[in-house]
């Protein structure tokens, strides 16, 4: 095979000195990078570090505005996608872009363009691809009836049935479960035997440890080093993510609740939107002084059973969600929040926060039943007050309380929305992803705040694709699949493994001690 | 092949100024205009903008005009900041000049102070009415705003003529499409003596005021604000949309039944096919000319209101078309939202290259 000699002689990509400057923001500063033939190379970083900056000049998406790409040694120019296609280059993005209602031969004949050919040797083409790399998938199937994860093998199919020599992937992991990621390693072991090269985006160690060749890493735009994954262990390669300064990690004590404060009670709720998860006999308890975490890849009834919870979408019946005693299901959601719940949403610029609003603005939006509202009239100074104790107490890196939402970092925001939500005192808080794409300075601040609400004696429920997050902060733990709720455990009674078979729907157990559900 | 690409910061002056910059752009347009038309631009442009106001008649005609403009701009402001797209002021205004001509004329012999009171509410329900019905379609419906609101204009419009040609003609009239003139108890006091400035714009102002307090300083306001810019916010939060969305609508057209209310009760006297030029629809722009700020809607409604006066004047001595109003108030908003799209984004020129493999080698790009 040719790729032997070329590992010997040229690296399939070298990138030299790529700089890329956005407004306010040096994304890329300076950046070396080489990916030799059947290579595994890990890029390493926190959200914000440029990760995705540079693969967008890779696959032609961003124009740098310096530096140099080296394709198999010649310099080049990739012009857009398309073009980086032709070359070989493939890539898999962290949110997919597939039509619901079309076929996945249809779906890959659309993104293939003319190179697609007939249809029907189109789909022979994609079973014997998926087939050989261990990812089967029918052809014929329309995407909306596909998993997550399946669909995450339409884009990564979609990719081999081209000529492939550089497979790009953005945080393929985010999606899967323990086991299914196992079942992806295998297939981009055997791809990279066969000489493609892969470069492999993520800030999850362990995977990149148990995957990777080679790993560069980056830190703020700059690469601030490369390694070799086996070689070094998880803490050092941490460090070199997010500097010295920053503790890498923590644990915390668990302990297991009093009474029951939010409790839900055979929750059935169809789902308004066509291709919507409808929630099926959900039952949970969450406990005062106790954090319950709920595991799950995206799209198996999460934002179901969140928006059931908030009182954006009603419950026909009133029982089935009662805070302490109070039946709230049919209340809205500033009646939920009177009572003493606190919400943190998925989406923190929009719903979370208003983005072109103010911090005042944005600290008044959920906290206007804390008497900054008086005879209809706002008391801008009791927001403004507010705001700065927010700002003070959470750390939060802003330009004062006038800034405007969308001109702060997503962690440096998160911390505002979180502390607004907690410095209300509630009894419940209810948190999605609360830590997603935020760096781990942050990250930390924001399990400590929860630990700390925990102990004053309210009841926290977690919702996080993150398992590790969940393992590190839950005190008990469970899963939910496709609208199901798995039984709930004793996060030191669980272990990945377990809770990996609940996110697929295996809910399979010798016995549910502790759980919580009936 | 032309494309948009944002510019990153916004610039809160350019904001601001954008709209000075686009009555400039329309003024220099006019002059371009006016000159191949064969006119001395110079000339045109002070007999438009500036020989209407030059005496105190024409600076009380221009509040006579200001008044509806600010009105239905100064409500209309609030249900844009809710992104509740209301092109209805026309028809509002036109109902409620209906509602309240109609009780006037009931009470043509009737004395008393509670006279005029009662037909300026008629007037604000009329208005109220026109645009609580758009308000049920979209609320109950889901229908688009804009199309209903558009729609009813036109009904509006009808309804009126046949009310003038029909039930509330005046039995004397020599069979002219009008009504019998108000009772002097339904007319708007006038303001400054020996002039036409009524009631109207006090009303008008104290409108702006409550307004700007409504939205800056209560609750209310900020939750339309909210809903406006991310109606997820708003619903997480526990604002209610639907009422929200009743507020807003009932309040622009409240106050555009009042405009139209005020103009049959005030310089007109008497319900007659025409009792706007469009204030309506000029009011869209104003809204918008002013930033959706009551300050800035405040200036935009002079100007505007000169735009109507400047037109006719121009029709008078130079026998121009009177279609210059509409023209400039047309070029006003064209070069407004341009502007905005200019301030925001910048526009690149990109070629079409043929995609092929090239080695960067031979370019000079680097």
């Amino acid at each position: 095979m040719t790729h032997l000699t070329q590992t010997l002689s040229l690296p399939r990509l070298t990138l030299r000195g790529i700089s890329k400057q956005y407004p306010g923001c040096l994304a890329n500063d300076d950046i070396h990078l080489n990916i030799a033939p059947a290579e595994i190379h890990a890029l390493l970083g926190e959200n914000g570090a440029g990760k995705s900056t540079l693969m967008k000049v890779i696959y032609g998406l961003v124009k740098p505005d310096s530096g140099e790409l080296l394709w198999d040694g010649l310099p080049i120019e990739v012009k857009d996608p398309a073009h980086a296609r032709k070359m070989g280059i493939g890539m898999v993005f962290q949110h997919f872009s597939l039509f619901e209602t079309l076929t996945v031969t249809e779906n890959i004949a659309l993104a293939l363009g003319d190179d697609a050919g007939e249809l029907e040797a189109l789909a022979t083409k994609i079973r014997r691809v998926s087939e050989k790399y261990g990812m089967a998938i029918n052809p014929d199937r329309e995407i909306h009836t596909l998993s997550v994860g399946e669909r995450q093998r339409v884009e990564i199919v979609r990719c081999l049935v081209q000529n492939i020599k550089l497979l790009i992937l953005d945080e393929p992991t985010s999606v899967l479960t323990p086991q299914e990621v196992d079942t992806l390693f295998v297939t981009l072991r055997q791809l990279a035997e066969e000489g493609c090269s892969i470069l492999f985006i993520s800030h999850k160690l362990n995977e990149v440890k148990a995957l990777c060749h080679k790993a560069t890493v980056l830190r703020a735009g700059k690469v601030s080093g490369e390694c070799i994954p086996s070689e070094e262990d998880t803490t050092s390669m941490a460090k070199l993510m997010v500097g010295d300064d920053t503790p890498v990690s923590t644990t915390y004590p668990k302990q297991l609740g009093s009474s029951p404060l939010l409790t839900i009670t055979a929750l059935n709720l169809p789902s308004d939107d066509p291709f919507g998860v409808h929630l099926r006999n959900i039952n949970l308890t969450v406990n005062a002084g106790e954090i319950v975490g709920i595991a799950g890849v995206a799209g198996n009834g999460q934002e179901e059973l969140l928006a059931s919870l908030s009182g954006e979408h009603l419950c026909p019946d009133g029982k089935t969600i009662r805070f302490a005693a109070t039946e709230v299901g049919k209340l809205p959601p500033d009646k939920r929040r009177q009572w003493g719940l606190a919400f943190v949403p998925e989406e923190r610029l929009g719903r979370g926060a208003v983005p072109e609003m103010s911090l005042t603005e944005n600290a008044l939006l959920t906290g206007y039943l804390t008497g900054m509202v008086s005879r209809g009239m706002v008391a801008w100074n009791k927001a403004e007050a507010f705001a700065d104790d927010i700002i003070e107490q959470y750390k939060v890196k802003a330009a004062g309380r006038n800034a405007q939402a969308d001109s702060l970092s997503g962690g440096n925001l998160q911390k505002f929305i979180i502390g607004r939500e907690i410095m209300q005192n509630p009894k419940i808080l209810i948190a999605a992803h609360p830590t997603w794409g935020v760096d781990i300075g942050a990250a930390t601040a924001i399990h400590k705040a929860l630990i700390q609400l925990r102990d004053q004696g309210a009841a926290i429920l977690v919702v996080s694709e993150d398992i590790d997050e969940l393992f590190l902060i839950s005190d008990r733990i469970g899963a939910i699949c496709d609208g199901v709720l798995s039984p709930f455990k004793p996060t030191p009674e669980s272990s990945i493994q377990e809770l990996g078979r609940m996110m697929a729907g295996d809910f399979s157990q010798s016995t549910s001690e502790g759980s919580a559900t009936q | 092949m032309i494309k948009l690409e944002p510019r990153g910061e916004r610039s809160t002056i350019m904001a601001y100024l954008s709209p000075l910059l686009a009555a400039f752009l329309t003024m220099l347009t006019g002059a371009i205009l006016f000159t191949i038309l064969g006119v001395d631009p110079v000339d045109a442009l002070i007999t438009i903008l500036y020989v209407p106001i030059s005496d105190t008649h024409g600076i009380a005609e221009l509040c006579v005009k200001t008044a509806p403009i600010l009105l239905c701009a100064i409500g209309l402001s609030v249900v844009f900041k809710a992104k509740i797209w209301n092109i209805g002021a026309e028809g509002q205004l036109l109902m409620g000049g209906l509602f309240g001509s109609y009780i006037a004329l009931q009470l043509i012999e009737t004395e008393g102070f509670w006279v005029l009171p009662l037909v300026l509410v008629a007037g604000i329900i009329g208005g109220m009415f026109w645009a609580g019905i758009a308000a049920i379609l979209k609320v109950r419906f889901n229908t688009n705003e804009i199309l209903t609101t558009i729609m009813m204009n036109y009904i509006a419009l009808n309804i009126l003529l046949w009310a003038v040609h029909g039930p509330l003609k005046d039995p004397e009239g020599y069979n002219f499409p009008e009504s019998a003139l108000f009772g002097d108890a339904s007319l708007l006091p006038i303001l400054i003596e020996g002039t036409r400035v009524n009631f109207g714009m006090a009303l008008a102002l104290l409108a702006v005021v409550a307004v700007w307090v409504l939205m800056s300083r209560s609750f209310y306001g900020f939750q339309i604000k909210v809903m406006g810019m991310d109606a997820g916010a708003a619903r997480l939060s526990g604002f209610k949309e639907k009422r929200l969305t009743y507020f807003a609508l009932l309040l622009s057209g409240g106050l555009a039944g009042l405009a139209g209310v005020g103009e049959v009760t005030g310089p007109i006297g008497q319900l007659i096919p025409q009792i706007s030029p469009g204030y309506g629809y000029a009011a869209i722009i104003v809204a918008f000319l002013g930033r959706l700020h009551p300050v800035g809607i405040l200036f935009a409604s002079l100007l505007m209101a000169l735009l109507y006066m400047g037109g006719e004047m121009a029709q008078i001595s130079l026998g121009l078309p009177l279609a210059l109003t509409g023209l400039f108030q047309g070029m006003l908003l064209f070069y407004l939202l341009a502007c905005d799209v200019l301030i925001a984004f910048r526009i690149r020129l990109k070629s079409k290259k043929v995609k092929t493999l090239q080695p960067l080698a031979t370019e000079t790009q680097g």
